[in-house]
């Protein structure tokens, strides 16, 4: 190894053993909260999605459905983000 | 039908295939049996039979686990004792393609002949996956380990295996936890040195769960496995020495990690001979 190639070493990226960590507790944080929902939740989210895409432009990701357990019952919370300057697509039915 | 306590059930699992389950099934079961242990430790992958070839008996399987489910034999004519420890037993899988050949009524008759004949553990080798084979290994585990590579998509699917162990088992059914294990193999301290590797305290972290033993990357245990000898009994490999510490861990000694930290001298260290 060359001089250069030190100096080339110490300006490198984070060691990716760092960035395999990030991304691991990223990713399995986000699949335990999934565990144990029932399998309906993502059929229900993509057919809300559809029902508010028919009046209002909305990303993907602005319906978001949680099941939180409270002691012996299980609540469904719902959430929709809408637009700003809502984008209302014209009824045409 | 309830299987005496008496018997431990230890599954040995993973999610990923090609992790070190069998290699380390075969290995912790010597090392029972070692230390004068009943030891049986039985193959559940039905149609891709590898633990009979690690513990060097493949020329004696004649029955095997489906056999023994499917009433062809006894328990006993399908048990292959070990000829280095006559406490020790095998139980091959079957070749049979047939996936649905195990049934949780068949694997639960044989655990509880198991603990009849007074077998002090039973280490059940897990199919990789997350299908019916895994699921049977895992369903009446008493402890679990959990074998994982420092790499990503083993601990993801380890946790995945976690949340398993945690809702489809039988203790978990009964409102009772199985304790996991982890059993990091293939660790490589000088990579994890350089960052390249994910440490042990990264993997703790990130699975939530404690350290039973980290197997160095080794060649004995390619070795270990073309002699059909079980890498334990190589006493001089890194990771023979590493299998039996895990043993010893698992039966609650108190014994410090080795081969964690590269031996690699630093240029310091080496100029002035530190």
């Amino acid at each position: 190894m060359g001089v250069f190639d030190f100096l080339k070493l110490r300006s490198k990226a984070p060691p990716s053993a760092n960035v395999a960590k990030e991304r691991l507790r990223i990713i399995v944080a986000q699949e335990r909260a999934q565990r144990g929902t029932p399998d309906y939740i993502s059929v229900l989210r993509r057919e809300i999605l559809e029902v508010i895409r028919k009046y209002v432009n909305v990303d993907p990701d602005a319906v978001q459905i949680n099941v939180e357990r409270d002691g012996d019952h299980e609540v469904l919370e719902l959430s929709v983000s809408l637009p700003d300057k809502p984008d209302f697509v014209t009824a045409t039915r | 039908m309830e299987i005496a306590a008496l018997t431990e059930i230890i599954v040995v699992t993973s999610g990923k295939g090609g992790v070190g389950k069998t290699t380390s099934s075969a290995s912790l079961s010597v090392g029972l049996a070692k230390r004068g242990k009943k030891v049986a430790v039985i193959d559940f992958d039905v149609g891709l039979r590898n633990l009979d070839l690690i513990m060097g008996c493949e020329r004696r399987v004649v029955y095997d686990f489906v056999n023994v489910i499917q009433g062809d034999c006894t328990l006993k004519q399908a048990l292959i004792k070990d000829k280095r420890f006559d406490n020790l037993f095998v139980l091959a899988a079957s070749q049979t393609r047939d996936k649905d050949a195990l049934s949780r009524e068949g694997v639960e008759a044989v655990l509880t002949e198991l603990a009849a004949e007074g077998f002090d553990y039973v280490i059940c080798d897990s199919p990789a996956g997350i299908e019916k084979g895994a699921s049977l290994a895992m369903y009446f585990a008493d402890r679990a380990i959990v074998v994982v590579n420092p790499e990503v998509s083993s601990v993801r699917d380890s946790d995945r295996i976690l949340g398993l162990l945690a809702s489809k088992t039988r203790r978990s059914e009964n409102g009772q936890t199985i304790e996991p294990h982890l059993l990091l193999t293939r660790y490589n301290p000088s990579r994890v040195e350089s960052g390249d590797m994910m440490s042990i305290k990264d993997v703790e972290e990130i699975l939530g769960i404690r350290t039973v033993g980290v197997i160095p990357e080794s060649e004995g245990v390619l070795a270990a496995s073309n002699a059909g000898v079980p890498v334990i009994l190589d006493d001089v490999s890194n990771a023979g020495q590493a299998y039996d510490d895990a043993v010893a861990r698992l039966l609650g000694e108190d014994v410090p990690m080795r081969f964690t930290e590269s031996n690699k001298k630093g240029l310091f260290a080496r100029m002035f001979g530190g």
